[in-house]
């Protein structure tokens, strides 16, 4: 009963901003520059049919997951490294510094220069989420607790042991809440990247191309195509997160 | 035997112990008793090696294998109290210690049990460890006075030595342990 009438309210609030856009696109009354989401929808129902959609998806989709990924790989080793080797963390941290610092427009026109076009992305995604993963890793190492770890050390506990049962699961609610704000970010980066870049079969191409031929409609199809992708894969990574939090105990 | 001569061991603010000289003998029980803030803990830390003497000599404890049922439980949030044990030695073991301490579901988390018992269950792996030293922080925290009585039959004589700290003469009793006074 519950789940209903959660279901329930959420297709409400949806309704009701939906709404809202329908009054305003109603009172502007220019379909054309803003599409309402009767005209929307069409257009999304008509990219649904081809196949330089789901190519497209598919290809931008893969290109943020291997930027996404390297940077959670990367960003543990690099929390691990400044963890656990004395002088680590001044050698590496200008580098953190530069990153946040940094616009990612500016990161994109550089590295559009050096690198392909389908690569852009890729390591655009990989450079946002990288600090974003490595200082939540590394601040929660450092706030394991001490009397646990004393008391591994008592205990005689393997490396393996430290890791799986006091390092791991101190760090998992801190690291999981990263990969989350991170995802976000790897999404929007990589499709910004995609759109300066002109990368061939993105979303993000089809996003500059809707935009110079003045297809609002499709502009606005495509951009609901990111803002679901970008829902069910947020909704993949809660989901990971609860069996796994399920299966730690 | 272990032996600290001259031994003084403190904190930036403060000293805790000073100039202490102790023999330990090579078997039995020996039960530490002193106000708070004496350096019992403090004392058992330094026989477990987790705190550094800042003058004198500690020796005979070169290749022991020590376990130390800290002052607080320790125990990992994240898993059951079974888990728990079984990490410092093997199920086997864990569940017969387990048994011991009376512990009715070990499939518990640490924060769904009482805390008698999740002091049961800490002492239950310091038991399961195993070695030549067994050190004791206030072992019965939080136990009533029969459940005492069956903890301590069951943990005496099972270590070649055991050193613990007590808040009264009682408790060394039931363990069986030779009283040193610290503030004498």
């Amino acid at each position: 009963m519950n789940r209903i009438k959660e279901i329930l309210r959420r297709v409400l609030i949806g309704a009701f901003w939906i709404g809202i856009w329908w009054a305003i696109a109603k009172v502007v009354g220019l379909p054309k520059l803003l599409p309402g989401p009767g005209e929307t929808a069409l257009a999304f129902a008509r990219l649904c049919g081809t196949e330089a959609f789901w190519r497209s998806v598919g290809m931008t989709l893969l290109r943020v997951a291997l930027g996404y990924g390297c940077a959670v790989v990367g960003g543990v080793l690099l929390a691990v490294a400044c963890h656990q080797v004395k002088g680590a963390e001044m050698l590496l941290s200008p580098l953190r510094t530069v990153i946040r610092a940094t616009p990612v427009s500016s990161f994109i026109l550089l590295v559009w220069l050096w690198l392909k076009r389908g690569h852009v992305p890729v390591f655009i995604s990989f450079l946002m989420v990288l600090p974003i993963i490595w200082t939540a890793t590394q601040e929660a190492l450092g706030a394991v607790d001490g009397d646990l770890r004393e008391m591994a050390r008592m205990y005689r506990f393997s490396r393996w042991k430290k890791i799986r049962y006091l390092y791991a699961p101190s760090v998992r609610p801190a690291f999981l809440a990263a990969c989350m704000t991170g995802l976000g970010f790897a999404w929007k980066s990589g499709i910004a990247a995609e759109v300066i870049a002109l990368t061939p079969d993105s979303v993000g191409k089809h996003l500059s191309d809707a935009k110079n031929y003045l297809e609002y409609p499709d502009l606005f199809a495509w951009t609901l195509t990111v803002i679901l992708l970008s829902m069910a894969l947020e909704a993949c990574l809660k989901a990971l997160a609860r069996k796994r939090k399920g299966e730690g105990k | 035997m272990i032996r600290l001569s001259h031994v003084s061991v403190g904190y930036p603010d403060k000293k805790v112990l000073e100039n202490l000289s102790l023999i330990f003998p090579d078997s039995g029980a020996v039960a530490l008793m002193a106000p708070s803030g004496y350096g019992k803990t403090t004392l058992l830390r330094v026989l477990a090696g987790l705190k550094t003497i800042e003058a004198g000599e500690l020796s005979g404890l070169e290749n022991k294998k020590i376990s130390f049922l800290f002052q607080e439980d320790r125990l990992l949030p994240w898993v059951s109290a079974e888990k728990n044990v079984e990490l410092v030695s093997d199920s086997e073991k864990a569940r017969h210690w387990l048994k011991q301490m009376e512990i009715p579901d070990a499939r518990q988390l640490p924060h769904e049990m009482s805390g008698g018992m999740r002091r049961r269950v800490a002492l239950a792996r310091a038991m399961a460890f195993g070695g030549d030293v067994l050190l004791l922080d206030e072992p019965f925290k939080g136990l009533d006075e029969a459940l005492r009585e069956r903890v301590a039959s069951h943990i005496r004589d099972v270590y070649p030595l055991t050193i613990l700290s007590v808040h009264d003469s009682a408790e060394a009793e039931l363990m069986g342990a030779k009283i040193v006074r610290l503030d004498s």
